[in-house]
């Protein structure tokens, strides 16, 4: 402990710390009914730790090219002493962090954070789920099986329907006219550089944020809470608590990635057909299952543009959101955004649950 | 005076702005061009190999690689050939013929096609392009139609 502290006290000499520690004093998080809630864009960050603590990891071993990488990946499941178990924990990481990351998103969206001065979190946080489905989407096609191929010649053609620039932007993140070796480096490197480090500004805005204006009180329970404001330390009772739900989640993807090794499937091959079956991450799934019963024409005119032109004034909307809902901007309850959001997560289970289980 | 001191550092700010625009473009071309891939020359081939004689069923097909694309050889229940790009027109992925329907599937999005490549159900948008069946000796060669 006199370690400790003369280590503490050395850095104190030469580094003023005075701010962070008053600040880490003064900071509390509000406690209510749904605090709950608050624990879980933590759990998230810890999840992106063991991303890329495992990313690094695998990087040891995988090679990104069409004639190695799926026989890379079958080395470190096979030959390297634990590597099933890293790449099943990224894998399952990667899965589990985008299911934590939905829950936080709509957690926020239903206690209405995104409010006045919180715009500017609501739509970092945006940003970051559009990079961790990327990073998803990236990620995907690394260890060239048939569905990762198939999954990313479907994904990119999307964008080629983006009038004007769409030939260009597919061509960039395919590396070429078709998915090949040229799109698995580039997919690499969009992983393993690009998105991390835009990922890392991103995360890092949001995180100073969140710390500088606090935890949002939902506008149902601000009058309540304004009577009885209950506030707990965020350091170190709120940590301690958080770090239960990240013990939790560390165990659960430790069982996950034990009994159910994540497969590799069969090598990517550019003249087989599309397996049966075959399917997208179960993020995608919804939207896969949409483009499904979009019709070839609607009105002369490509149905598949105007179904991902769709698609894509719904994120804006979404992204969007703190700057419409004008009842919760002046702490009012909106009930219409309370339905948008149920819709859309019913529609999202609804058309989930039909791809998975009663769809041809 | 003062408007003349005023033009003159409006007229800098905006010459200054001009030549960082430019600067910036100037550095930014040379990172565009080189992330866009230089285009490679499409495969020139008109014909292709696709099979052997009697290597098909009746009632069967066939993917085969023609040039960098692939393509689908079936055989009818009669015994005729048929070969389409394997490439479905909604959104590229490989097609395969399904024994059950008698008809090209595609496993992506549900896109049906009869043995004329005509869509006969789902989203593709356009039938699949066609190709000249031929045999010769013992191979079966697929064309581009003229």
């Amino acid at each position: 402990m006199d370690k400790l502290i003369k280590l503490s006290n050395w850095f104190e000499e030469r580094i003023d710390l005075s701010g962070v520690k008053k600040f880490a004093d003064k900071k509390v998080v509000p406690v209510h009914r749904q605090h709950f809630w608050y624990g879980i864009g933590g759990i998230t960050l810890f999840l992106f730790i063991t991303q890329i603590i495992t990313g690094i990891l695998l990087l040891l071993y995988y090679r990104p090219a069409a004639d190695s990488a799926y026989e890379s990946v079958q080395f470190i499941m096979t030959s390297v002493r634990y590597g099933w178990l890293i790449r099943s924990i990224h894998s399952w990481g990667a899965n589990l962090m985008i299911f934590f990351l939905f829950v936080h998103m709509f957690s926020t969206f239903f206690m209405k954070a995104y409010r006045k001065p919180r715009e500017m979190t609501w739509i970092s946080g945006a940003i970051l789920l559009i990079l961790a489905l990327a990073f998803g989407f990236s990620g995907y096609l690394l260890p060239w099986n048939k569905l990762a191929f198939f999954a990313t010649k479907v994904g990119t053609e999307m964008a080629a329907v983006v009038p004007g620039v769409g030939k260009h932007i597919l061509i960039f993140l395919r590396g070429g006219e078709d998915v090949t070796g040229a799109t698995l480096t580039r997919f690499f490197g969009f992983h393993v550089a690009l998105l991390p480090m835009t990922t890392f500004f991103v995360l890092l805005i949001h995180l100073i944020l969140i710390q500088a204006q606090g935890m949002s009180v939902p506008p149902t329970l601000e009058k309540e809470y304004k009577k009885n404001p209950k506030t707990m330390k965020f350091f170190p009772d709120f940590i301690l608590r958080d770090a239960v739900g990240w013990l939790a989640v560390l165990g659960l993807l430790g069982v996950l990635a034990a009994l159910f090794p994540w497969e590799l499937g069969e090598k990517a091959d550019r003249f087989a057909s599309a397996p049966m079956g075959i399917k997208p991450e179960w993020y995608f799934v919804f939207l896969f299952q949409t483009l499904k019963y979009i019709p070839g024409r609607i009105f002369s005119l490509n149905g598949e543009a105007l179904a991902i032109f769709a698609i894509g004034l719904g994120v804006l909307f979404w992204v969007s959101v703190p700057f419409f809902d004008r009842r919760a901007q002046k702490n009012l309850p909106s009930k219409v955004f309370t339905i948008i959001g149920i819709v859309l997560i019913i529609y999202i289970i609804v058309l989930t649950t039909i791809s998975y289980f009663f769809s041809s | 005076m003062k408007e003349t001191s005023k033009s003159r550092r409006t007229f800098l700010l905006s010459g200054l702005l001009s030549s960082l625009t430019a600067f910036g473009a100037m550095m930014l071309y040379p990172v565009w061009r080189f992330i866009m891939p230089p285009k490679v020359p499409e495969s020139t081939q008109n014909s292709v190999k696709a099979a052997k004689v009697n290597e098909l069923e009746p009632n069967s097909g066939k993917v085969f690689p023609f040039g960098s694309k692939p393509a689908i050889l079936i055989r009818l229940g009669n015994g005729e050939y048929r070969a389409f790009t394997a490439v479905c027109t909604h959104l590229q992925c490989t097609v395969q013929y399904r024994k059950d329907f008698k008809l090209i599937w595609c496993a992506c999005h549900n896109g049906r096609f009869d043995m004329n490549g005509n869509v006969v159900s789902g989203p593709p948008p356009l039938p699949l392009e066609r190709f000249e069946v031929a045999i010769s000796g013992s191979d079966i060669i697929v064309s581009k139609r003229a």
